[in-house]
């Protein structure tokens, strides 16, 4: 009769412990979609060259997928230890929620905790055959958009906000007309995948879409890593600047050399090396100078709102206002039928 | 009975009588192979196909990679745990169901079944909502600092529930079938109840048996959607052997996924092929009704 | 069942005597698990879909992407069971009745989508039917269908996993039907079409049925072989499981729960029908 519970019992002891081994310390990174490739090759040059003040090696595992939705995990009780989201308010609500976090995070590393910035543009097919050059373009009749789900997705709220930016500026901050043109550009939006690289999937393997709003990075990822020439990459007239920040989990780190660990792993991200392969992956580096001058020459300079422009008025206005439970998103988006 | 159709039909041989032509005949049979070629066979080859299409460096590299091989630990970790627990649980059901008359029998009966009608899906849905942040568990395993959620815990038991029909859906009807005769007459020439049920019942049913957990093994391994629910998806980690390939088919890493797919595809082979041993040897102690 | 008790055995309340150990402990152990593993959980669902309230449940329940979603659960996973009973039958009439080299092969064949993980059968398929892939390039090339990446795509999946239920219901009753009453048919000058659809054919109807009702029941659930080969649009190739990991993920409980609910109560009433078959079918054919 006791077999089932001590089977039971076995798997949660196992789960308690972890099995790490003792001259290990282990960090998980809980991060947002398309930061894949970048902490691959960013993990193996920390832990190749990092040990711990008392001689121990360093193991980092990752979690990738909708920043939204991972900062919900993490509040679900995910054993993360550093997060490294796609925005702000994502790490604001996990210390709100869980209280794992400090509210004052921002201020434990330099640049309000984000290594790197990012921009949004879009992707287009070969040849650009809808003509599609600007934000009005997504708003036009027939034309099929691909963005990930803002209630899931990180970059899918910067994709959104950018388009409202951009509305704002054409329409001399009339909020009526700004909604008409953001909802008939959600109008022609195909699928919200609940990521950006799910996004990619979709509109590169499965050719749904005419156009992809994705990140800087990630359209860059996908010109130079996927079929050459399939696609094209358009920077809009005006973008906003994305600031993807990170932040260590003290509330999870609760075993020996963690805290430093993560806090050693994170600073490393501003580091001359860490810089170099941010830069590498296509996300602007906040100190350019490591980097490979080939990389940064790719960034384009382009017109950038930034989320503290009394058109957002921050992550504490913006998010309540436009994607909380019946927030604008809510009013907006219907889906394409 | 059947003997007797048998004898009957071998004595007035009136065959063409109650057969189909040989028209007929060839067409069904080129109707079933047909349609079982494109559906079951081209997926299964397509499989070893991508699998090789980069090469055998690709493959094997597929294979070395440390999130694969954490993977495949993962994946028989909780098979390890799910199918004997589940054993335990079909031998000590199949036994009070088929060896007893009791009321609720048949409601009971339904009751095993309901994993079988459940969406994979919500059987992890379940879990998150009772092991989640904000369930009345949560908390309190927080506080204990057990992780059940996103951890191996959670896979494992997600697992147990799917297959938890396994066993004793294929070895109730086979008990029932065999009656208790045997195992009264243990009984009453004084063996005791575990050496009645070693020595007379378990001889009896051993191939039902194997059958039950070669298929809830299968499942184990094989299972998606309740893991994928209540994984948390940490590489090296959480990623069971189906997650992993879902990861590496959505990172544009395809012939890496079907290499991995391809050790799930083997499995399933050898499932098949034990399983076709099995019944070509032990027809009669298999049970005849099979659901899954 | 053979009787247990012999004669003169008291019946106590609710179970009848034997003389055979360990009813208490097995079954027991029975209830403890399955409260423990499912009735417990389900529970919990089910306690958390009545917190919604029913304005709200309706509200989510007769949301239109929801809606959506369902149908097309439930019109595929019909339309690929209808799939699967012609062919199923088909493919068990062929394994019982003709002998051929191979036989043994095709019979096996039959349960790898049991023994072939979900994820595995869904990329493969997906390669198959993808507009690039083998099947996909010509059955668009020569039918102009595309299967891939459309809710078509849905129904395919569905095909793989629900075909054994069919052939493995229908197989075993095929195997016991009493030849006689063929031969007395045909002898009585009824030609091979009217013998199988007159004779045959009532006393599979119970088996058939059967299958049709497992195919559809484990095609409404499916989930990994499906996300693969459809592009998950809403309102288009969407279906209700995706549906509950995409609230799920959205943190939208309450929507997750009362998609579960909807689903969950309409597999039962498909396991409720399903014994009910079986009954009859024990009822009038005399076996399971």
């Amino acid at each position: 009769m006791r077999g089932g519970f001590i089977v039971l019992a076995a798997a949660l002891a196992l789960g308690a412990c972890g099995g790490a081994a003792s001259n290990e310390v282990t960090l998980l990174n809980v991060s947002y979609d398309p930061t894949r490739e970048l902490y691959e090759e960013f993990n193996a040059a920390f832990t190749a060259s990092y040990k711990t003040p008392d001689g121990k090696t360093v193991k980092i595992s990752m979690s990738h997928g909708g920043s939204g939705k991972q900062a919900r995990t993490v509040i679900d009780g995910i054993d993360a230890q550093v997060v490294t989201l796609a925005l702000q308010n994502d790490i604001d609500v996990i210390a709100r929620e869980s209280g794992k976090i400090p509210a004052d995070w921002r201020t434990k590393l330099p640049d309000n905790s984000s290594p790197y910035t990012s921009t949004i543009v879009f992707m287009v097919r070969k040849g650009n055959p809808k003509a599609i050059l600007d934000w009005s373009d997504l708003a036009r009749p027939g034309v099929s958009v691909v963005t990930p789900n803002p209630k899931t997705s990180g970059g899918a709220r910067w994709n959104y906000l950018a388009a409202w930016g951009y509305a704002a500026r054409q329409f001399g901050g009339d909020e009526a007309k700004i909604r008409e043109f953001v909802a008939s550009i959600y109008r022609n939006v195909a699928k919200l995948d609940s990521g950006a690289r799910g996004a990619t999937t979709t509109f590169t393997n499965q050719g749904t879409g005419d156009v992809l709003i994705t990140w800087e990075n990630e359209a860059y990822y996908t010109l130079t890593e996927l079929e050459q020439g399939a696609f094209e990459l358009i920077y809009p007239s005006l973008s906003i600047k994305a600031e993807p920040p990170v932040a260590v989990v003290p509330g999870n780190a609760r075993k020996d050399g963690q805290l430093q660990a993560a806090e050693d792993y994170l600073r490393y991200l501003y580091a001359p090396e860490g810089q170099r392969i941010v830069a590498k992956h296509f996300y602007r580096p906040i100190d350019p100078s490591a980097a490979d001058p080939a990389d940064i020459a790719r960034f384009r300079e382009i017109e950038m709102l930034s989320i503290d422009d009394p058109v957002f008025g921050g992550w504490d206005q913006a998010q309540p206002k436009h994607f909380d439970a019946g927030g604008l998103f809510d009013q907006i988006y219907q889906p394409a039928r | 009975m059947t003997e007797a159709t048998a004898n009957t039909i071998r004595i007035n041989k009136p065959r063409q009588a109650i057969g189909e032509g040989p028209r007929t005949r060839f067409a069904l049979i080129a109707i079933a192979l047909v349609f079982l070629a494109l559906m079951l066979i081209a997926p299964l080859v397509v499989v070893f196909f991508e699998a090789f299409s980069r090469g055998l460096g690709v493959y094997i590299d597929a294979l070395a990679m440390p999130d694969t091989m954490s993977a495949l630990q993962l994946t028989l970790l909780v098979a390890a745990i799910a199918v004997p627990a589940n054993l335990v649980f079909g031998v000590a059901a199949s036994w009070a169901i088929a060896k007893f008359d009791f009321k609720g029998k048949s409601f009971l009966l339904t009751l095993i079944d309901l994993p079988f009608a459940v969406s994979p899906v919500v059987s992890g849905l379940v879990f998150v909502l009772l092991f989640g942040a904000n369930s009345v568990l949560g908390p309190w395993l927080a506080d204990m600092g057990i992780q059940v959620l996103f951890a191996v815990p959670g896979i494992v038991i997600a697992t147990i529930f799917i297959t938890f029909p396994f066993v004793a859906r294929e070895l109730i009807p086979l008990m029932q079938q065999q009656g208790s005769s045997e195992e009264e007459a243990a009984v009453s020439l004084g063996a005791g109840g575990w050496r009645t049920f070693f020595l007379v019942t378990l001889p009896n049913v051993k191939w039902g048996l194997l059958y039950g957990v070669l298929l809830c093994n299968a499942r184990a391994m094989g299972e998606f959607g309740a893991v994928s629910v209540v994984s948390g998806h940490i590489r090296g980690q959480t990623n069971t052997l189906p997650l992993h390939i879902e990861i590496l088919y959505n990172d544009n890493k395809a012939a890496a996924a079907f290499a991995v797919a391809s050790l799930l595809a083997m499995l399933a082979l050898v499932t098949l092929a034990v399983k076709t041993m099995l019944e070509a040897r032990f027809a009669g102690s298999l049970a005849a009704q099979r659901r899954h | 069942m053979t009787a247990a008790a012999p004669d003169g055995a008291r019946r106590t309340s609710w179970r009848r005597r034997s003389v055979l150990p360990g009813f208490n402990l097995t079954l027991g152990y029975t209830l403890a698990y399955l409260s423990l593993i499912v009735l417990i959980p389900l529970a919990a669902l089910a306690i958390r879909s009545a917190s919604l309230g029913w304005t709200e449940f309706w509200a989510i329940a007769t949301d239109p992407r929801i809606v959506a979603s369902l149908q097309l659960s439930f019109g595929a996973a019909i339309l690929a069971a209808l799939v699967n009973t012609v062919f199923g039958v088909i493919v068990a009439w062929v394994l019982v009745r003709y002998r051929f080299p191979g036989r043994r092969w095709l019979d096996a064949a039959v349960d790898l989508p049991f023994a072939l993980p979900t994820a595995v059968a869904g990329i493969a398929l997906a390669t198959l039917y993808a507009p690039n892939g083998p099947f996909g390039a010509f059955l668009e090339g020569v039918f102009g269908v595309k299967v891939g990446f459309t809710s078509l795509g849905v129904v395919v999946a569905l095909i793989f996993v629900g075909l054994p239920f069919v052939v493995r219901t229908v197989q075993p009753v095929l195997e016991e039907i009493d030849r006689e009453t063929e031969e007395v048919s045909a002898t009585l000058g009824a030609g091979r079409l009217r013998t199988v659809t007159r004779v045959i054919m009532p006393g599979l109807l119970p088996a058939i049925l059967t299958g049709f009702a497992l195919s559809f029941a484990r095609g409404v659930g499916e989930y990994g072989s499906v996300i693969f080969i459809a592009n998950n649009l809403p309102f288009q190739s969407e279906i209700a499981p995706l549906l509950i990991v995409i609230k799920l993920e959205e943190h939208n409980y309450a929507g997750a729960t009362a998609i579960a609910t909807i689903m969950l109560v309409i597999s039962f009433a498909m396991l409720f029908v399903i014994n009910l078959l079986q009954a009859w079918s024990r009822k009038w054919f005399g076996h399971d």
